[in-house]
């Protein structure tokens, strides 16, 4: 029997139980639909997070005491004592793949601004530390050279900071007491927001790293040196460069390992689109539970509708109907169920994630390999879940479905 | 062996368009026995017009479903055509079905929801044959059966003995040598009924070979050779030498309505 015989007759069949093709189309519209939104809501998570990474700056390095290990950055006692200022000097002089630099310490610590008080991370850094991460004031200035050097008492204060500790007015000029000393803020960041990890940037207090090291934590060591490259292609350069620098200025030998780490943007990027990866797939697989069930449905009322119609099957072989028609029959009918669910759920999960995308601020973006991915899942569902019905319907023998009453 | 009192043609393989040797058909039901039939041999040629009797459950539908292919004996053979039936594949036996025989079932057995002509290229679709080719044959054979204005209806707009008709039609459409039909008339009133007696003796008068199953003997007199089967077995089986035409039968009959379509 032709194909084209087939499919008409596999549309009136279907057109007979329209409410009934309609309900079980259902399952694989909803399996689709639910699928391309949630891939659309993953993958928009995606392309946000690595557009949140690419405004840090893409030839950032950061050097970070302590060895690494496959995991990331060993911790414990001793080996954050590896970074000195010297070492950052050094690296400025000697490295000439190496940009801007910028001396990081870190203290925790509550801040006090009259009546209000904050508790926040300050992070001690060097004057180009903002041009390094390219990140800007919104208003006032931000700390110099000068600063740096006499260790002054003045900080910069991220949005969410100044927004918390000067509800109603300008912190420029003001005196916040951090850990009890007094520092003046210079200016106030520009709003960043959350980082790929989900934390908030501007919750944040800048100072000279001096003013940190000497005044509130009197750790004498660097938590980390952030470094630009001079070009993003120079990023390897830049780290092979620190690394045997800092390796001969450690005196270390040749096969041990070292006693500080270098990171850059793209390692960061890779663990946060790896997160959101994950996260894409587990949402399209609890999605494609659903197209599952849906399958199960439209082989359940495959399945009635063999029984049901086995009189017909019988009248179709007294005249000639081998089992492969028979076969085709069923199958081509559970694909074209499955394949206007496939169809339609396309549209609506579109349609849905546009709508998720308007009402929810939520990015979704939906790329053809997902609608490809769909299409494909609902072509395969319509063959896996058709076809045992329709082989049941192929290996009737004549005479007992005509008797079938 | 079988018992025939009467002279019947010969069971030689020369000739022959079936022939059929201690063909046995038994059922199990559970742990019972059921035996249809329990040895039955029989030769059938070109043109012949066989009208089989016999008591209800003495095994004649069985015996058809095996001459139509639809399904296979137990032991003996089958020969159609000089082939050996009972050697084929089900592919194989659904093309012959399809090629050399027409079935009409005593209840239509015609697809509901679908029309007339569809119904009759339906073997058609099974077959080789294109759309256009394919109305074109059906038109014909519904034209053939006297339905060429009711191409369109379907089953349930049409009376009975219309859609036995349309059933006689589809059996015709891909020109079988055998037509085979299990009590025909069964649901009919009598004046349809030989009516479509009359359809079957046109379509013998062309050469295609019927056989007939009925338990009426008037609708008997219509076929040229009685075989009566008891018990599984033939009991009888002889040439009827004056056939009746339906023709003169309906003309004699007292005139009524003509039928009008539910
Ligand atoms: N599918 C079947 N399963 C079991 N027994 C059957 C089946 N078909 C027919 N029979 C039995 O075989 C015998 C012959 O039946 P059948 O050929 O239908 O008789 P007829 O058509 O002459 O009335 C009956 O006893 C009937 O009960
Ligand atoms: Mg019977």
């Amino acid at each position: 029997m032709k194909i084209l015989n087939i499919l008409i007759s596999a549309f009136r069949a279907l057109q007979r139980n329209k409410m009934r093709s309609f309900l079980t189309m259902l399952g694989i519209i909803i399996g689709v639909a639910a699928v391309i939104a949630m891939l659309a809501i993953g993958q928009g998570a995606q392309y946000s997070v690595e557009q949140q990474i690419s405004s840090l700056g893409t030839n950032v390095l950061i050097v970070y005491p302590g060895s690494q290990n496959t995991g990331g950055i060993k911790g414990g006692a001793g080996t954050n004592t590896t970074l000195t200022e010297d070492d950052c000097i050094a690296i400025q002089r000697e490295c000439p793949a190496v940009g801007l630099i910028s001396p990081g310490t870190r203290a925790g610590g509550q801040i006090i601004a009259g009546n209000m008080n904050w508790a926040t991370g300050i992070e001690g850094t060097g004057s180009d530390y903002l041009e390094i991460r390219k990140w800007g004031i919104e208003y006032g200035d931000f700390y110099t050279d000068a600063d740096i050097k006499a260790a002054a008492k003045v900080c910069v204060l991220g949005k969410t900071v100044a927004d918390a500790l000067f509800p109603d007015g300008s912190p420029v000029g003001q005196t916040v007491r951090i850990r009890n000393v007094p520092c003046k803020v210079l200016g106030v960041l520009t709003k960043k927001g959350q980082n790929a990890m989900g934390q908030d940037q501007d919750d944040v207090v800048l100072a000279p790293w001096t003013t940190v090291k000497r005044r509130l934590t009197w750790f004498p060591y660097l938590r980390q040196i952030l470094v630009s490259a001079t070009s993003p292609g120079n990023i390897p350069v830049a780290q092979t460069q620190i690394t045997e620098l800092l390796r001969m200025r450690h005196k270390i030998a040749p096969y041990d390992a070292d006693d500080f780490s270098i990171r850059n943007q793209a390692d960061l990027a890779n663990a946060a689109t790896a997160t959101t990866q994950i996260l894409t797939i587990l949402l399209a697989s609890i999605a494609s539970v659903s197209l599952l069930v849906g399958g199960i449905g439209i082989m359940n009322i495959m399945l009635v509708s063999v029984t049901e119609r086995t009189r017909e099957i019988g009248i179709r072989m007294s005249v000639g109907a081998r089992s492969r028609d028979i076969l085709m029959q069923f199958l081509i009918e559970a694909l074209v169920l499955s394949l206007l669910g496939g169809i339609t759920g396309i549209l609506l999960g579109v349609g849905g994630s546009g709508a998720i995308s308007s009402l929810a601020k939520w990015p979704t973006i939906i790329t053809f390999f997902s609608i490809l991915l769909s299409f494909g899942f609902s072509i395969a569902i319509g063959i896996f879940f058709g076809f045992y019905p329709a082989r049941k319907a192929a290996m009737l023998n004549p005479i007992d479905a005509l008797r079938y009453e | 062996m079988i018992g025939r009192d009467e002279p019947a043609p010969a069971p030689t393989s020369d000739g022959q368009l079936i022939q059929i040797d201690h063909l046995v058909k038994t059922y199990l039901l559970g742990e019972v026995e059921v035996h249809a039939l329990r040895g039955v041999t029989l030769g059938i040629r070109r043109g012949e017009f066989v009208a089989i009797m016999g008591a209800s459950g003495s095994g004649k539908s069985t015996f058809m479903n095996i001459l139509g292919c639809l399904d296979k004996p137990t032991k003996g053979t089958y020969i159609l055509d000089g082939i050996d039936v009972s050697r084929l594949t089900r592919d194989e036996l659904a093309h012959i079905r399809n090629s050399k025989l027409g079935f009409v079932f005593q209840g239509f057995n015609l697809l509901s929801r679908t029309s007339a002509i569809e119904n009759v290229e339906l073997p058609l679709l099974y077959g080789t044959s294109s759309i256009r080719d394919r109305e074109e044959r059906a038109v014909k054979a519904l034209n053939m059966v006297g339905l060429g204005d009711r191409v369109h209806h379907y089953p349930n707009q049409l009376s009975g003995g219309q859609q036995q008709r349309v059933a006689i039609a589809r059996a015709l459409v891909n020109d079988p040598s055998i037509v085979l039909a299990d009590e025909p008339t069964g649901n009919l009133d009598s004046r349809t009924s030989v009516e479509v007696m009359g359809i079957f003796q046109e379509l013998n008068e062309k050469g295609i070979t019927i056989i007939l199953v009925t338990h009426e003997p008037d609708i008997a007199q219509f076929a040229k050779r009685h075989i009566i089967f008891r018990d599984g077995r033939i009991k009888s089986d002889r040439i009827n030498s004056s056939p009746k035409l339906a023709a003169e039968v309906i003309s004699e009959l007292p005139a009524v309505d003509q039928e009008e379509p539910v």
